[in-house]
C-alpha cells in the first residue's frame, strides 16, 4: 500500500433546518403522510413559479462566512434537467457555475492529535427530490413529494484527504460546524447529513490523479471510514494486479463491509444546465453578511478549547461535550446554575449520556433540566448523597418524579451526618488530637482507623464509615 | 350593448342601463350564435359567468361596485382558473382542472369582472397562426379562409367579434400584438415583470409576458391598472409603482419625440403595410410629437436568437408533463421510460414537440456555447440598442407584422417562414419592453397595425399616444362585417 497515495474529496449534502422548503412554503417536518407536505409548487403545477427561501440564504451565508470562504453575489440558480418520477419539475433547481459559497477551509485533527487544513471548493444551495415507494403498490410504484424541495447545502471539498480517516475526521468536523451554527439538525439517520465519497489511488510522487470511483450517500462517520478503506484495498489490489479502475458509482454495504456498482437512476448524462429564468440572480447585501458574522456562534473547536481553559477540563471530556453544542450548552448551563465543573462534565459525558441512548432518539433533550442536574451534582460535591444513591435520584428526576432535594428525602437517601455536621465533627476531632494528626503526617498511616473511631463517637455511630475515612484523608493531607 | 367598448360598458352599468346578467347574457348568446364557425372559446363557462354576474349586481345594489364590477371579458386558456379546465390548447392538459387561480384571474376577480370563458390558442402559446391548437384553428371574424394570429388568436378573434368585450392574452414572441393586429383590435403587452407569470402555464419564462386585448387603448389601460403590480409568488414581478393609467392617457402628445428604426421598415414589409402605419405616424406628427430616424443595427439577429432562447426555456418548462401526476397519460405504459416518451409523444402537437427538441440541442454539452450562450449575448446587443434609442426618443413607432393575415394552411408546411412573420415583435420581447398594437388602416379589407414600444414601465405613454390616435381615426371601433 505505501507505494499508493489515496486521494479523498467528499460532498457532504446536509438539510438545512428551514421551517419551509426552498422554493414553497411546505412544511420540511419529517415523517408526516406521504404527499401531505407537497403543495402545488413541489407538485409543478401548470403555471406555478419557485420562490427562493431567505432562511435558506441566510445559513448558506453564516456556513461561508464560519469556513472563512468567500460569498458570491449575485449568485444564480440553475436548471438540472432530467427525468425521474420523483423529480416533479423535470429539473432540479440548483446552482451551477455560480455558487453562493466559494472557497473556505476547515481544520481537521486526527486519533494522534495532529491537525491538516482541508480546503473547500464550493458550497452551493439545491433542492432535494421525493422518493418512490416500492411496497404496497401491487407491483406498481408510488411517488411521495414531501421531500421534494427541502432546501440542501451540498459542501465540495478539494481532492486534499489522503486516508479515510481523514476523510471521517473532515466529515465529523463539518457536522459540528453546521450543527453549532444550527442550519442543520445532523439527523444522519434521517440523512440531514450525509455525503458522497470520491477516491483514486496513485503512486506516490504522482501528480495526475488516478480514475476516481464515487460511493454514494454515506450516512455514518464509521461507514465512510469503512467504506473508503474497503475501496482504497479494491483500488490497490486491481491496480497491482494490471487491471485498470473504472470510473463508476459504487454504493456501500455495512452488512457485508463491502462496495459494489450502483445502478444509475437518471436517463440523462447531460443535464443541460441554464441559469433558471423563474429565479432572479440573489444579491446579498454587505449589511446582511455583516449582521450575520456579527452573530456567528462560537464554533466546535474554539469551544473546546475555551472549555479546557474555562473550566480545567481534561481534553477528552471536552472533546466528547462539543461533538453537539446541545451537550456543551447543557454543560455550561450546568456548571452556571452552580456545580462542579468536574463533576458535570463527568456525569453529564457518563450517566446522563447513557440514559439519552438507552431512551433512543425519541428525547431531543434531556427530561432534567441543568439547573436541577446542578442541584444534584452539589450534594454529590458536598456529600448529601453518595454516587451511588445519586445514580438512583438521576432515575427518579429522568422519571419526573421532583427535584434532587425532594428525592433524597423522599428516599431517605442522605447520608446520615452527611455535609456540615460530618465536616464540623472531623475538625473536632483533629483539633483535639493535635499529636496523632502530627505521627499521621509523619507517616503513621495506621493512625487514620483512630481518627475514623473518633470521628463515630463524635457522631454518636451515625456518620458512614466509608465516607468518613475518604474524608479524614483528604482533611489530614491537606492540613 | 357589444358596440360599446369595455369602458361605455362599465358606464352603463354604473348608470344602470343594463345589469352585469343582461349583459353576460348577451354575451354568452353572442358566443353560442357566432363561436361555431370561429372557434374562438375552448371552454363557455356559462354557469359560472351568470352566479359571478348576479353576485356583480347584488354588488352594485350594496354600493359595493368598483370602476369593472360586472362587465364580462375572457380569459386566454394559459391563465390558470380554479375550477375549470385549462388547456394551454394542448391535448396534454386537456383534463387538467387547475386547483387554483393565477394571480391575474384572482385581481381581475377580485375586481368583479365576470369571467365568460377560456379562449383557444396556439399549443403552450408555440405558434404564430393559431392553427396548432388541440382544439382546431380559430378563424379571422374579418374573413374566415384566414388565420387570426397567434399565439392569443382566441382571445383577439373573441374580441374584434365583440363576443366579449376584452380578453386576457400572453406574448412571448409576439402573441398579443401579432393577433391583435390580425385581428384588428387593440392590444398591450406590458414590460416584462408588470404582470405577475403566476398561474400563467409558462413557455418560455424569461420572454413570457400576460397582457391584454381590447377594442380601444383606454380599454386596455383599464385592464391594465388592475392586472399590473408585484405579487409575491412570482420574483421576476417587479415592485414598480403601479400608476392610474387612465389619468395618464390625458398627457399631452405635444413635443414627444417618436423613433422610427430604419430596420423595421426594409423590404420584408408589405407595402401596403407600410402606408398604413404611415399614415398612423402622420396622425401623430400632426398632434405634435416630432418624428426622428432612429436604427437598432443588431435586430436582424433577433429572430434566431429568440427561437433558441424561447425553445431552450420551453424544453425544461415542459419537462413537468411527464404523465406522472396530472394531464395525459400514455395506456398501459410499459415501464417508466415507456411511460414518459408515449405520454409526451401522444400529448405534445408537432409544433411543441419541434420546439422542445430545438431547445434540448441549444441546451446539450458541446452545443450550448454556441446556440444558448451566443442567443444570451445577442439578446444583450437588443436590449443595448433600444436603450440607446430611448436616450434619444420618447416611443417608438414600427409596424406589427410584415404580411397581411394569411390564408389557414398558407405557412403551416415551412415552420421556419411562420418564424419570420414574428421579426417586427419578438425583439421587444428580447428587450422586456412594453409594445402596444393599434388598429389601423385596412388593406383589402384586411386588418393591419402599429405597433409602439416605449421604454421600461412607460406603458402610459403608449396608451396616451394610442388614445389620442384613436380619438382621431376609429379603425378600433370598426367590427368585421357580420359581428357588428
Amino acid at each position: 500500500m505505501s507505494e499508493w497515495e489515496t486521494v479523498i474529496g467528499l460532498e457532504i449534502h446536509t438539510q438545512l433546518s428551514t421551517r419551509s422548503k426552498l422554493f414553497s412554503a411546505a412544511s420540511t417536518q419529517y415523517g408526516a403522510e406521504p404527499n401531505r407536505q407537497a403543495c402545488g409548487i413541489d407538485l409543478a403545477l401548470p403555471g406555478v413559479l419557485p420562490v427562493v427561501n431567505r432562511e435558506a440564504i441566510r445559513m448558506a451565508v453564516m456556513f461561508g462566512l464560519a469556513v472563512g470562504a468567500k460569498i458570491r453575489t449575485p449568485c444564480v440558480f440553475a436548471r438540472k434537467n432530467y427525468f425521474y418520477p420523483d423529480l416533479p419539475r423535470g429539473y432540479q433547481i440548483s446552482q451551477y457555475e455560480l455558487p453562493i459559497v466559494e472557497g473556505g477551509s476547515v481544520d481537521i485533527e486526527l486519533q494522534d492529535g495532529s491537525h491538516r487544513q482541508i480546503e473547500l471548493t464550493r458550497a452551493h444551495l439545491e433542492e432535494d427530490a421525493g422518493k418512490l415507494l416500492h411496497e404496497g403498490y401491487a407491483g406498481e410504484s408510488a411517488v411521495d413529494l414531501n421531500r421534494a424541495g427541502v432546501p440542501l447545502m451540498e459542501i465540495v471539498s478539494e481532492p486534499q484527504m489522503r486516508s479515510p480517516e481523514e476523510a471521517s475526521a473532515y466529515m465529523r468536523t463539518l457536522h459540528g460546524i453546521v450543527t453549532f451554527l444550527g442550519i442543520c439538525d445532523g439527523n444522519m439517520e434521517q440523512g440531514s447529513f450525509r455525503c458522497d465519497a470520491n477516491i483514486s489511488m496513485r503512486r506516490q510522487g504522482e501528480k495526475e490523479l488516478g480514475v476516481k470511483v464515487e460511493l454514494k450517500n454515506i450516512n455514518s462517520f464509521r461507514f465512510v471510514e469503512r467504506a473508503l478503506r474497503y475501496e482504497q484495498q479494491r483500488q490497490v489490489d486491481a491496480l497491482e494486479s494490471g487491471k485498470p479502475i473504472i470510473q463508476e458509482t459504487r454504493q456501500y454495504d455495512p452488512g457485508t463491509d463491502r462496495t459494489r456498482p450502483m445502478r444509475i437512476k437518471e436517463y440523462a448524462d447531460d443535464y443541460r444546465y441554464f441559469p433558471d429564468p423563474d429565479l432572479l440572480p440573489v444579491v446579498v447585501d454587505e449589511s446582511i453578511q455583516a449582521e450575520l458574522a456579527e452573530s456567528l456562534p462560537e464554533l466546535p473547536q474554539a469551544r473546546r478549547t475555551r472549555l479546557i481553559e474555562q473550566y480545567a477540563l481534561a481534553a477528552d471530556l471536552a472533546a466528547v461535550l462539543v461533538q453537539s453544542r446541545q451537550w456543551a450548552d447543557y454543560f455550561e448551563a450546568t456548571v452556571g446554575a452552580g456545580a462542579g465543573a468536574a463533576t458535570a462534565a463527568r456525569w453529564i459525558t457518563g450517566e446522563v449520556f447513557a440514559r439519552m441512548r438507552k431512551d433512543s432518539t425519541e428525547l431531543a433533550e434531556p427530561p432534567v433540566s441543568a439547573d436541577s442536574l446542578a442541584q444534584l451534582l452539589k450534594c454529590i460535591d458536598s456529600g448529601v448523597v453518595s454516587n451511588s444513591a445519586a445514580k438512583e435520584v438521576l432515575a427518579a428526576m429522568w422519571e419526573g418524579e421532583g427535584e434532587a432535594e425532594e428525592i433524597i428525602e423522599a428516599r431517605g437517601l442522605r447520608q446520615v451526618g452527611a455535609g456540615a455536621d460530618l465536616d464540623q465533627w472531623i475538625d473536632q476531632v483533629i483539633e483535639a488530637h493535635p499529636d496523632e494528626v502530627e505521627q499521621y503526617r509523619g507517616g503513621k498511616d495506621r493512625l487514620l482507623g483512630f481518627f475514623v473511631g473518633q470521628v463515630m463517637k463524635a457522631s454518636g455511630g451515625k456518620a458512614d464509615p466509608k465516607q468518613v475515612s475518604e474524608q479524614l484523608r483528604t482533611k489530614l493531607q491537606s492540613g | 350593448m357589444h358596440e360599446k367598448t369595455l369602458l361605455e360598458q362599465a358606464q352603463a352599468l354604473r348608470d344602470e342601463e343594463v345589469s352585469s346578467v343582461e349583459l353576460t347574457r348577451s354575451y354568452l348568446k353572442r358566443i353560442q350564435a357566432h363561436d361555431g364557425s370561429l372557434n374562438s372559446f375552448v371552454t363557455v363557462t356559462e354557469a359560472q359567468a351568470l352566479a359571478q354576474a348576479e353576485a356583480a349586481d347584488r354588488a352594485r345594489s350594496a354600493g359595493e361596485a368598483g370602476p369593472l364590477t360586472g362587465v364580462p371579458l375572457a380569459h386566454k386558456d394559459i391563465f390558470c382558473t380554479r375550477g375549470v379546465r385549462t388547456t394551454c390548447g394542448s391535448r396534454m392538459l386537456d383534463n387538467f382542472v387547475s386547483p387554483y387561480d393565477a394571480t391575474v384571474v384572482e385581481r381581475l376577480q377580485a375586481a368583479g369582472m365576470v369571467m365568460l370563458g377560456k379562449t383557444n390558442m396556439d399549443e403552450f402559446a408555440m405558434g404564430s397562426s393559431n392553427e396548432n391548437s388541440h382544439y382546431g384553428p380559430v378563424h379571422n371574424p374579418w374573413d374566415p379562409e384566414r388565420v387570426p394570429g397567434g399565439s392569443s388568436g382566441g382571445s383577439a378573434a373573441a374580441v374584434a367579434a365583440r363576443l366579449a368585450p376584452a380578453a386576457t392574452a400572453t406574448d412571448t414572441g409576439g402573441s398579443i400584438r401579432q393577433p391583435a393586429t390580425f385581428c384588428g383590435v387593440t392590444g398591450l403587452k406590458p414590460t416584462y415583470g408588470r404582470v405577475s407569470r403566476f398561474g400563467m402555464v409558462a413557455y418560455a419564462s424569461s420572454l413570457d409576458q400576460g397582457g391584454m386585448l381590447g377594442v380601444s387603448a383606454e380599454d386596455c389601460a383599464a385592464l391594465l391598472g388592475t392586472m399590473a403590480g408585484f405579487d409575491s409568488r412570482d420574483s421576476t414581478s417587479v415592485d414598480h409603482p403601479v400608476p392610474d393609467y387612465q389619468e395618464e392617457l390625458k398627457q399631452p402628445i405635444d413635443g414627444l419625440s417618436l423613433g422610427l428604426p430604419k430596420e423595421f421598415f426594409d423590404d420584408r414589409l408589405d407595402a401596403r403595410i407600410r402606408a398604413s402605419v404611415e399614415e398612423a405616424v402622420a396622425a401623430w406628427e400632426g398632434q405634435g410629437a416630432q418624428l426622428v430616424e432612429i436604427s437598432l443595427p443588431n435586430l436582424p439577429l433577433a429572430t434566431p436568437a429568440y427561437y433558441v432562447i424561447a425553445s431552450a426555456e420551453c424544453s425544461s418548462n415542459l419537462a413537468r408533463y411527464d404523465g406522472v401526476r396530472y394531464g395525459h397519460r400514455c395506456a398501459d405504459p410499459e415501464g417508466l421510460e415507456d411511460l414518459f416518451c408515449r405520454s409526451r409523444e401522444e400529448g405534445f402537437g408537432a409544433e411543441v414537440r419541434r420546439r422542445i427538441m430545438i431547445g434540448t440541442y441549444a441546451l446539450s454539452a458541446g452545443y450550448r456555447e454556441a446556440y444558448y450562450d451566443r442567443a444570451r449575448r445577442v439578446r444583450q446587443l437588443i436590449r443595448r440598442d433600444f436603450q440607446q434609442a430611448f436616450e434619444k426618443v420618447d416611443a417608438i413607432a414600427a409596424p406589427v407584422s410584415p404580411v397581411l393575415p394569411f390564408k389557414l394552411g398558407e405557412r403551416t408546411q415551412d415552420p421556419v417562414a411562420m418564424y419570420l412573420i414574428d421579426c417586427y415583435t419578438i425583439p421587444v420581447n428580447l428587450a422586456g419592453l412594453p409594445g402596444l398594437s393599434l388598429p389601423a388602416r385596412p388593406v383589402d379589407g384586411l386588418p393591419t397595425g402599429v405597433q409602439l414600444i416605449g421604454n421600461y414601465f412607460d406603458e402610459a405613454r403608449l396608451l396616451g399616444l394610442g388614445a389620442a390616435w384613436q380619438r382621431e381615426a376609429d379603425w378600433h371601433r370598426q367590427a368585421p362585417p357580420g359581428f357588428a
